[in-house]
């Protein structure tokens, strides 16, 4: 039904200039200053990784689109699968070989997006669904970080280098590779040593001038949750996703820490590692994947956070905040389905208010 | 427009911006969270100075400008009318007189087009004017604050003064509501919160003073305490204005509301004002307030101080299309076209519009009337209505935040497209007041109020019908019933009828034998 071709027209007559590719492109550039400052950090491989992600998932959307019989231009420049891509590139080891980018932007706009029906129909973020499918598939490649090494400095690979690495022809050497803070402390642990041993005396204390090896979103963790807060002024999202999810991790870990500082992360490590800052502002406040009302993002965003911290602390894996953000997903309809806004004259059940009470009110 | 000189002195204005300015800042503290706040095009069409309409040599006056029943006509085609005159009188319970705008002969009683996208036809008197003028003498109480308030109200009725905010509800309908409902607050509403349009605006900045007599006229009426005048604060010089005219009455306060569309709805004007929150499957005369115009106030003090009835009013033309935007009194049934040419067109308007361009009405061509509810004629260039096309809905959920319900138009909308319409109706439909908010913030440029007025509408067609159906089975049922019943009394009867058959023959029977037995004993 397109009521678009009805006649005639009806009101409202005059619409604002908002467009979804203006807010994406506004989300895009608020990105720019953290991806520029990883490309410093990680040297071309992280440049050339970049591209082909992106690339990849513009690709296979319009390969989907193609499939479907539309054209894919109009689609395209919405600046959603650019986006998407982009996301996934943040969250990759930024010295990963070629074929990850490419196997993850395709996997992430084809199969987590286009597959649902495209844009607005996905139910699962499709940057966090490729990372995980990644991770699962690929865990070395995965899971292999590298401290960071600006690129004028003599130990960065040099553009023919860079080539080299991100293709996947010449082996990393190990004295640069590295573990991220929260692999790093998971391992200590389970080979016994507390954290108050194991943390001393590392570089993990300079983290907050961006040293601290791990994605591109993840070293820049700070610069990400700057453009986070211009999105917020700029009301392209709500406070409510990004600062329940920062409570949601924070309140665990400062209680948890409070009590054996030995055992589990201080929470300024917690806020700053992994994808704890790109989640709150970037990947959680996805449009399409989370609930629609006030109070289910608070529970959403909250979900999430606690969710991470769970998964970090007694999980599996190091890292939580794709698993957790894809399980917070799966719950946003039972989420939109209880939590509904108010309506005005009713109670939160929805009977009408009764009118003596408001009558007595002046 | 008489107290001109007296409005441009400076005094008063410095000391009322001071206070505008303290009371903004206090209003965008508390500013509601509802509602859009589009680009409002009022100026320079809202500073340009009124102007009169020359009289135009047909009028146009339609039965129906009013919500209830039309009016029914008392005049006949070829006779002479004076300004004034009843020329249809209400019919029904809720309903409005229609008065002649000026005087001069009875052309043509029958249908012409409606103000109405659909182009339809109703029926209209038409005027062929005389240019003279003239007006029926009129007699007007000298202190109408003497006369009981069933007395003042029934002056409005005669006058056919219906609500001029756009409902065109009538007004003396809603004031003995009121004085019924035992309301203690009037509120009046001159947030016109519409982008375009400012013919409040002008009634406020040149007939302040009327404007208040005739809030006084409606407190006396209803025996309402206190009269609250809800103004946008996007109208410094009306606020101004309406504070001066108020100054000494202690009852009437005017209070600057933020502007913020739909600040001019009235359950969002009550909830601003009062902090009363008007219960869904109530009207706001339950909750001790109701809510006139500022227009309609100024048609009441019309109406009972100088005995005139509703047949003239402010109409805003304005849009990217207009040589001169504006404001002009213009007399009821004036052509649209007529009001454009005055005006001048600077190109060949894109698209007319009755009202304002959040709620208003596609006109199908310009040769419909104003009616009493005609607040603004808007002629859009291409430029303003280019309506890109829709794109899917990507939950971003910036139309719930701007539904001033609380509802949440994407789910409706997608409840909608598959044809649930009873899963959108549980969201709340029946509570969506069609501000257009929604539609107006959606990036992806959704016709949401589209989707919800088609819902509705098949909501209310599905309603009907099972109301039809189950009076069908209703009738049926008593019927079979009835047949029933009839069937059991018939069968009763002749069961009542052979018994007492039986009876009687049992009776002879006896009677017989006694008299053998007679015989017999006799014989004996």
């Amino acid at each position: 039904m397109n009521l678009n071709q009805l006649q005639p027209p009806t009101a409202p007559h005059s619409l604002s200039a908002n467009s979804v590719s203006r807010i994406m492109l506004t989300v895009l550039a608020t990105l720019v200053p953290a991806t520029t400052f990883g490309f410093w950090l990680y040297g071309w491989p992280a440049l050339f990784l970049w591209i082909i992600t992106v690339l990849a998932a513009l690709l296979g959307e319009a390969a989907c689109l193609k499939l479907a019989g539309n054209n894919a231009l109009p689609t395209l420049s919405d600046g959603s699968a650019l986006v998407t891509g982009w996301l996934l590139a943040l969250s990759l080891p930024p010295w990963a070989p070629w074929w990850i980018g490419a196997v993850g932007g395709l996997f992430a706009t084809m199969l987590a997006k286009q597959v649902f029906g495209g844009l607005g129909y996905n139910l699962f973020n499709p940057a966090m669904v490729a990372r995980v499918f990644l991770l699962i598939s690929f865990p070395v490649q995965m899971t292999v970080w590298i401290a960071p090494m600006p690129i004028t400095s003599a130990a960065a690979p040099g553009f023919h280098d860079g080539l080299l690495i991100f293709l996947g022809n010449i082996p990393k050497p190990d004295a640069i590779a590295s573990a991220s803070l929260l692999g790093f402390a998971k391992t200590e642990l389970s080979r016994g040593t507390d954290l108050l041993h194991s943390l001393v005396g590392s570089a993990y204390g300079i983290s907050l001038a961006g040293a601290r090896a791990g994605s591109l979103g993840e070293t820049a963790s700070l610069l990400i949750a700057a453009g986070g807060l211009v999105l917020l002024t700029l009301r392209i999202i709500a406070w409510h996703i990004p600062v329940s999810m920062i409570a949601g991790i924070a309140i665990p870990a400062l209680v948890a820490n409070a009590i054996d500082p030995a055992r589990y992360l201080d929470v300024t490590s917690h806020l700053l590692s992994g994808g704890a800052m790109l989640g709150a502002f970037y990947i959680a406040t996805d449009y399409v994947t989370s609930p629609n009302s006030k109070a289910g993002q608070l529970v959403f965003g909250f979900g999430c956070g606690f969710l991470t911290y769970v998964i970090r602390t007694w999980g599996g894996y190091p890292e939580g905040v794709a698993f957790a953000v894809l399980v917070l997903n799966a719950c946003t309809p039972v989420i939109d389905r209880y939590l509904k806004p108010r309506i005005l004259g009713r109670n939160w059940r929805g009977a009408p208010l009764d009118p003596a009470v408001e009558r007595a009110k002046s | 427009m008489a107290q001109t000189g007296e409005r441009d002195q400076p005094g008063f204005r410095l000391k009322d911006n001071a206070m505008g300015l303290i009371e903004k800042l206090l209003h965008n503290l508390k500013a509601p969270r509802w509602g859009v706040h589009p680009d409002d095009h009022k100026r320079p069409a809202a500073d340009a100075p009124l102007r009169t309409l020359p009289l135009p040599s047909r009028l146009y006056v339609p039965l129906l400008q009013h919500v209830g029943q039309p009016a029914r006509p008392v005049v006949l085609v070829g006779q002479e009318v004076r300004k004034g005159q009843l020329i249809a009188e209400p019919q029904g319970r809720i309903s409005a007189p229609v008065h002649a705008p000026t005087s001069g002969r009875i052309a043509a009683i029958g249908e012409i087009t409606a103000p109405h996208p659909s182009g339809l036809p109703f029926e209209a008197i038409t005027i062929e004017t005389d240019g003279h003028d003239r007006a029926v003498e009129v007699d007007v109480p000298a202190d109408p604050f003497t006369l009981a308030p069933a007395e003042v109200t029934a002056l409005i009725s005669a006058a056919g003064v219906v609500g001029l905010g756009g409902a065109t509800f009538p007004s003396s309908v809603k004031l003995a509501l009121g004085k019924r409902s035992e309301i203690t607050t009037l509120i009046v509403n001159g947030g016109e919160c519409e982008p375009y349009l400012s013919c409040d605006d002008r009634v406020m900045r040149d007939r302040a003073a009327d404007v208040i007599d005739g809030v006084r006229l409606m407190l006396h009426c209803t025996g309402a305490r206190e009269a609250l005048v809800g103004i946008e604060d996007n109208k410094p010089e009306a606020i101004a204005a309406m504070r001066r005219a108020a100054a000494r009455f202690p009852e009437i306060k005017v209070r600057p509301v933020p502007a913020r569309y739909p600040m001019g709805s009235d359950r969002q004007l009550i909830e601003t004002l009062t902090g009363k929150e008007v219960p869904s499957d109530c009207r706001a005369a339950d909750v001790g307030v109701i809510v006139n115009n500022v227009s309609t106030a100024n048609a009441v003090h019309r109406a009972v101080r100088r005995g005139e009835p509703l047949i003239e009013r402010i109409v805003t033309i304005n849009g990217g299309a207009v040589w001169q935007p504006g404001n002009i009194l213009a007399p009821i049934g004036t052509l649209a076209a007529d009001l454009l040419a005055f005006a001048g067109l600077k190109s060949e308007p894109a698209r007319l519009v009755m009202g304002g361009p959040m709620m208003g009405a596609v006109l199908p061509h310009a040769r419909v009337p104003i009616v009493k509810g005609s607040a603004g004629i808007l002629a859009f260039n291409e430029d303003e209505v280019a309506i890109p096309e829709a794109g899917p809905c990507i939950r971003c959920g910036n139309c719930v935040q701007a539904c001033p319900i609380g509802l949440l138009p994407l789910e409706m909308a997608a409840n909608v497209r598959a044809g649930d319409l009873q899963a959108a109706a549980s969201l709340g439909l029946s509570d969506c007041i069609s501000c257009g908010c929604c539609a107006y913030i959606c990036p992806s440029h959704i016709p949401l109020v589209q989707y919800f007025s088609h819902a509705k509408g098949e909501l209310w067609a599905q309603e009907r019908d099972k109301l039809r159906m189950e009076a069908t089975r209703k009738l049926a049922a008593e019927r079979a019933v009835r047949l029933e019943r009839e069937a059991a009394e018939k069968s009763e009867a002749a069961a009542r009828r052979k018994a007492e058959r039986d009876a009687a023959k049992r009776a002879e029977a006896a009677a017989m034998a006694a008299a053998e037995n007679a015989v017999t004993e006799a014989a004996e």
